[in-house]
């Protein structure tokens, strides 16, 4: 499917500013345009404003000052899954879905996540990984134009994660979303990113596109020299080592 | 099977890592050898019915003891008189007492009616104070108020107020019946996880549909904590409010008992009670279990 939205970003930032009570600024005059049907990751040490960020364009935090232009729909996938213990899976899929026959569209979405099987479990009876991908089939049966990714991943285990990012980039070529992945994880960024965003200070630090074809090699020598490029933007790079 | 051989493969390489520590190396052995411990020891085999076993036996104890002549049967009268007196008010409409379960109606129809309103009046106090602070100023420091109020201590000036009809004792039952279920209701709507509130939000749900999806389901569980809590002392609050110059219902039956020293008829009034205080709270299980059906997956899995 070709990027419905043509012309038009999927997201247009602009001077982004919060401020916390101690008048400690979180983020400082951010700038960011996000093109329609673009993976963008986002990296960044802890404190330094991706998720105040990712909560923003999801429209969460209004007390932020600045201009945020989100024209399309946006939907999220946070960290945690989320659902609603108390609504069956299918029943969370379809919540807020305002479309003729939500049942059979939320069973498509479901079976797209591979949990078709799950429609009719309780939320507690899942694993991590179920869980997440329900989450996953939530934000995308709003067929977004924009889907943020608040690291939906960190609390999977190692061979889980592997199959959700397999999961993700099949999912996001189906449907064309501009996607913002907000994750600790360089190599998850790597792998799965069109551009790669560092925020440091209340801004983006480094953006930094990532041209290699996918399914990407670990040990694609291009990855390798952006992995040290991003570890250094990071900080984290040992003095010698790159 | 194969979960069983490789977890004792992953935990054998750890063995001697394990005692060259002095300390911890006791869990290594332990876990190697799960079956013969298993069947070594006796398993609890566990069925409903053993519940009934003391209870029995402590009625069978009783009638011992009262047809024994231990304690004499104006003191204490077995279980049999009990039973016999029971059934006599049941079949025949005695002068002094009435009918059994005439009596029972009218308090059934008491508890009834000041239960409706007190449960009626928790709710919506507590939907107000719960859902907006506004609401929270305004309902909940009067319902703080009251709460630490004496509610029995109330019975006088009810009877100042409301005189001596049933007045005073539906607001008296509306009252047990009302704080505790307003005070946990309130607190359960509070207390709904925030992370769903905003994962709601991003569904771009209406605000009529955040309620009824999110924060009443949410709030459901520690509101049916609050209605067990509230129908226990609505069912108390009856029997106080009854002792208060009642002309019908087990209350009365009880005042009229004690001026004839028929300790008898007293004790079926008090089993009647605690009977229908047992039955409605066996429905409110049956309630949780309904609507908490939910939670029990979080058992079986």
């Amino acid at each position: 499917m070709a990027p419905r939205t043509t012309g038009e970003l999927a997201a247009c930032v602009r001077g982004l500013t919060r401020a916390f009570d101690n008048d400690r600024r979180v983020l400082d005059d951010l700038d960011l345009d996000i093109e329609p049907g673009e993976f963008i990751a986002m990296l960044g040490v802890s404190g330094t404003g991706k998720s105040t960020l990712l909560r923003a364009l999801a429209g969460l935090d209004p007390d932020v000052t600045g201009e945020l232009d989100v024209p399309g729909t946006v939907a999220v996938a946070f960290q945690e899954p989320r659902l609603l213990p108390w609504r069956k899976v299918l029943a969370n899929v379809t919540l807020g879905l305002r479309v003729p026959d939500p049942d059979a569209v939320a069973r498509q979405a479901l079976a797209e996540v591979g949990l078709a099987h799950k429609a009719n479990a309780w939320p507690l009876t899942l694993s991590g990984g179920e869980a997440q991908r329900a989450a996953l089939a939530r934000a995308l049966v709003r067929d977004p134009d924009l889907l943020l990714l608040d690291e939906p991943f960190s609390a999977l285990d190692a061979l889980t994660r592997i199959t959700m990012h397999d999961l993700v980039l099949t999912l996001w070529q189906r449907h064309r979303p501009a996607v913002l992945l907000v994750t600790h994880d360089v190599d998850e960024a790597l792998q799965l990113a069109d551009r790669i965003l560092v925020l440091a200070d209340g801004h983006i630090a480094a953006s930094l596109p990532v041209e290699a074809s996918r399914p990407r090699d670990r040990d694609n020598p291009a990855l390798i020299e952006l992995r040290h490029l991003l570890l250094a933007e990071l900080g984290v790079t040992k003095e010698g080592q790159s | 099977m194969s979960e069983t051989t490789q977890s004792t493969a992953f935990a054998r390489p750890s063995a001697p890592v394990a005692s060259a520590r002095p300390g911890p190396a006791k869990a290594g052995p332990a876990k190697a050898g799960p079956a013969k411990a298993g069947s070594a020891r006796r398993r609890y085999r566990n069925h409903w019915w053993y519940r009934l076993i003391s209870p029995i036996a402590l009625v069978l104890i009783w009638q011992l003891v009262s047809s024994a002549g231990v304690v004499s049967a104006q003191k204490l009268p077995p279980p049999t008189t009990v039973w016999r007196t029971a059934v006599n008010l049941v079949t025949q409409n005695s002068p002094a007492y009435g009918t059994l379960q005439g009596a029972m109606l009218v308090s059934l129809q008491r508890m009834a009616i000041g239960f409706g309103v007190g449960a009626a009046a928790a709710i919506v106090f507590a939907l107000i104070a719960g859902l907006s602070r506004l609401g929270e100023n305004a309902v909940d420091p009067p319902l703080q108020i009251l709460r630490t109020l004496p509610l029995f201590g109330l019975v006088p000036v009810f009877i100042v107020w409301f005189g001596i009809g049933e007045l005073p004792k539906t607001i008296l039952i509306a009252l047990g019946a009302g704080i505790p279920l307003y005070l946990n209701m309130f607190a359960g709507i509070r207390s709904v996880d925030a992370k769903l509130v905003e994962a709601a939000q991003t569904l771009k749900l209406s605000r009529t549909e955040l309620i009824r999806h999110v924060i009443l389901p949410g709030a459901l569980p520690q509101t049916l904590v609050g209605l067990r809590q509230s129908l226990g002392l609505a069912w108390l609050a009856l029997v106080v409010a009854e002792q208060v110059n009642a002309n019908a219902g087990l209350g009365f039956m009880i005042s009229q008992a004690t001026q004839f020293l028929n300790l008898n008829v007293i004790l079926v009034a008090l089993a009647v009670y605690a009977l229908l205080g047992l039955i409605t709270d066996a429905i409110v299980r049956l309630l949780e279990r309904k609507a908490l059906a939910w939670r029990r997956g979080l058992l079986e899995s």
